[in-house]
């Protein structure tokens, strides 16, 4: 049973005062997500992944469509009992304490009061507030707040967490606590399902990602099938300083570093280089297959998107 | 469900006690009192009657106040600041969010109520050194003042599910100063006629009827007060709360997150 299945949801929304028109926010969104995963979804700044999360925490009611979360309709209270939800920029009540907050939440998400403190407790030191407890949230930083935000959506034990924007305002080792966490959760067999615009944590972290660009899905994949599916090109490392020129005769992409020199060539010219190699004596180390980054792939969806727009328009 | 109704009531309720602002206007509201003594003192033969006056009215107007101040800021704020976001994603209803929130309030001004009362009668025995059967008269009037809290919460309530803190603001003290008119604008339909009569009957009915709640004078004048006039201000002040609530649940259950 997926985790997640979104059935087509979308959202138009009325803008102006006098005179109301309508604004698409999300095309009607068809996307799965596989129990244990962590799925990424990526897209620009208002890109409409923020209104996606909000549709599926009942935020905002939808257009059109629905979703299913553990095989429940995703309006059933039920359902919310299982689901953590990391807001964009989140901010709480300031006149709490980071551990009055975390009871609060608590009470909210039927954690039974025996268990509560000690929940509490756990996660503090989870997300590493252990001495801030019993501060004001007034007084935290940006940081400080984005941690309290994922202890609060994983406070209950949910089975699926929906992250928005779970790294920004974080510093690299707060960042890489987070990546930690998500790895941890995802080991405990929960679902992640988070949104985000820094590529390199989607990279990775994911198992699959979605790109979502104004308001359309562009693309859902494994990393993996996403960026090697279209680059069509090898690198070949051999020991030595030396490039012979028939290898830069073939259109090779060389350089050299360290002991090692690299070529990067097409697929169809594997045989030709290492022909070459061989007559000049060379020792091979190794040939993989270059993969695009997952950065490149998701410009070259934006572009592509935006092209048909301008085609279209 | 009744537990997550008390948990939101609670933290509203602690909400508003670690409000500073919250504590200057009782202490204002305690400082009149102490200077209906003094007014008293320079009113001779009557300050009793002063220290009544002044005192309950003092009462009424700054717990008015604090009802509109927390009360405007109750939903308007929260999806503003957006700390509404953590609370909706759990297994949380709208209406009991809206239901919690108002109990919360409406719990922080009876704990108001009770204590600038004690400053009332602290006062009241300055001036008279002993307290009077008819002196529980003034019980009465803190009842009617809190059915007015009653119905000025859930009126906060109702405008703070669609407009900003600032709107709802103007909104609250304009409807409760038509309120305090209410009498006089019903006398004045009786009067009207054509669709002048019918406007002003509709907007008689539409606002709540304060001045129904307003028996401070007769009591400082130690007259009593009907029970049927208790029972009657208890019904209304319910059942208008009730139906703010109902409007305010309505409109906030349909309301978007942006």
């Amino acid at each position: 049973m997926p985790a997640i299945e979104i059935l087509g949801l979308e959202k138009i929304y009325s803008v102006g005062f006098w005179r109301k028109r309508p604004k698409r926010a999300l095309h009607p969104l068809q996307l799965t997500v596989e129990d244990g995963e962590i799925f990424g979804f990526l897209g620009p700044n208002g890109a409409g992944k923020t209104t996606t999360l909000k549709l599926l925490m009942g935020l905002v009611s939808p257009t059109g469509g629905s979703a299913r979360i553990l095989g429940h309709e995703w309006t059933d209270p039920a359902v919310k009992a299982q689901i953590g939800f990391l807001p964009e920029q989140p901010y709480f009540y300031d006149y709490l304490t980071v551990r009055e907050l975390l009871e609060y939440y608590g009470q909210l998400s039927g954690v039974p009061a025996k268990q509560r403190s000690q929940r509490v407790e756990q996660v503090l030191h989870q997300v590493g507030l252990q001495d801030a407890r019993d501060v004001q949230l007034r007084k935290f930083s940006k940081g400080m707040l984005q941690r309290v935000g994922i202890g609060q959506a994983i406070l209950h034990d949910p089975k699926v967490v929906f992250f928005d924007e779970p790294m920004s305002g974080l510093d690299p080792m707060g960042r890489r606590e987070v990546r930690d966490l998500m790895e941890q959760l995802k080991q405990e067999g929960k679902t992640v399902f988070f949104s985000t615009h820094i590529l390199s944590d989607a990279e990775t972290l994911c198992d699959r990602v979605a790109i979502i660009h104004q308001g359309e899905l562009r693309g859902v994949g494994a990393v993996e099938d996403l960026t090697s599916s279209v680059q069509g090109k090898i690198e070949v490392i051999w020991q030595g300083t030396h490039i012979p020129p028939s290898v830069k005769a073939l259109g090779a992409d060389c350089h050299v570093s360290g002991d090692c020199a690299r070529a990067i060539v097409s697929e169809d010219q594997q045989d030709a280089i290492i022909d070459v190699l061989r007559r000049e004596r060379q020792h091979l180390i190794s040939i993989t297959p270059v993969r695009i980054s997952l950065e490149a792939y998701f410009v070259e969806k934006l572009r592509h998107s935006e092209t048909t727009a301008g085609k279209t328009a | 469900m009744r537990n997550r109704i008390a948990y939101i009531a609670s933290n509203t309720f602690r909400e508003a006690v670690r409000d500073r602002v919250l504590y200057n206007l009782i202490a204002f509201a305690l400082l009149l009192s102490g200077a209906a003594i003094l007014v008293g003192q320079i009113s001779i033969e009557i300050e009793k009657l002063v220290v009544i006056n002044l005192g309950l009215t003092a009462v009424s107007l700054f717990g008015v106040v604090i009802a509109i101040f927390i009360g405007i800021g109750l939903v308007s704020k929260e999806i503003e600041k957006r700390t509404l976001y953590t609370v909706l994603s759990r297994p949380v209803r709208r209406w009991e969010f809206i239901i919690g929130k108002f109990f919360g309030l409406a719990g922080t001004l009876v704990v108001n109520t009770f204590f600038m009362a004690i400053g009332v009668f602290a006062a009241l025995f300055y001036v008279s050194h002993k307290f009077v059967r008819a002196d529980a008269l003034i019980l009465v009037a803190l009842y009617f003042i809190v059915l007015e809290f009653v119905i000025i919460c859930s009126v906060a309530l109702l405008f703070s599910s669609f407009s900003s803190p600032l709107l709802s603001a103007v909104f609250a003290f304009s409807l409760f100063i038509v309120g305090c008119f209410a009498e006089d604008l019903r006398n004045f339909a009786g009067m009207a006629h054509g669709i002048l009569r019918w406007l002003a009957t509709g907007a008689a009915y539409l606002v709540p009827n304060f001045s129904a709640f307003n028996v401070i004078t007769s009591i400082a004048h130690e007259q009593p007060v009907a029970g049927q006039l208790i029972l009657q201000n208890t019904l209304y002040a319910l059942s208008y709360a009730a139906m703010a609530l109902s409007g305010a649940v309505l409109i906030f259950e349909h309301r978007d997150l942006k």
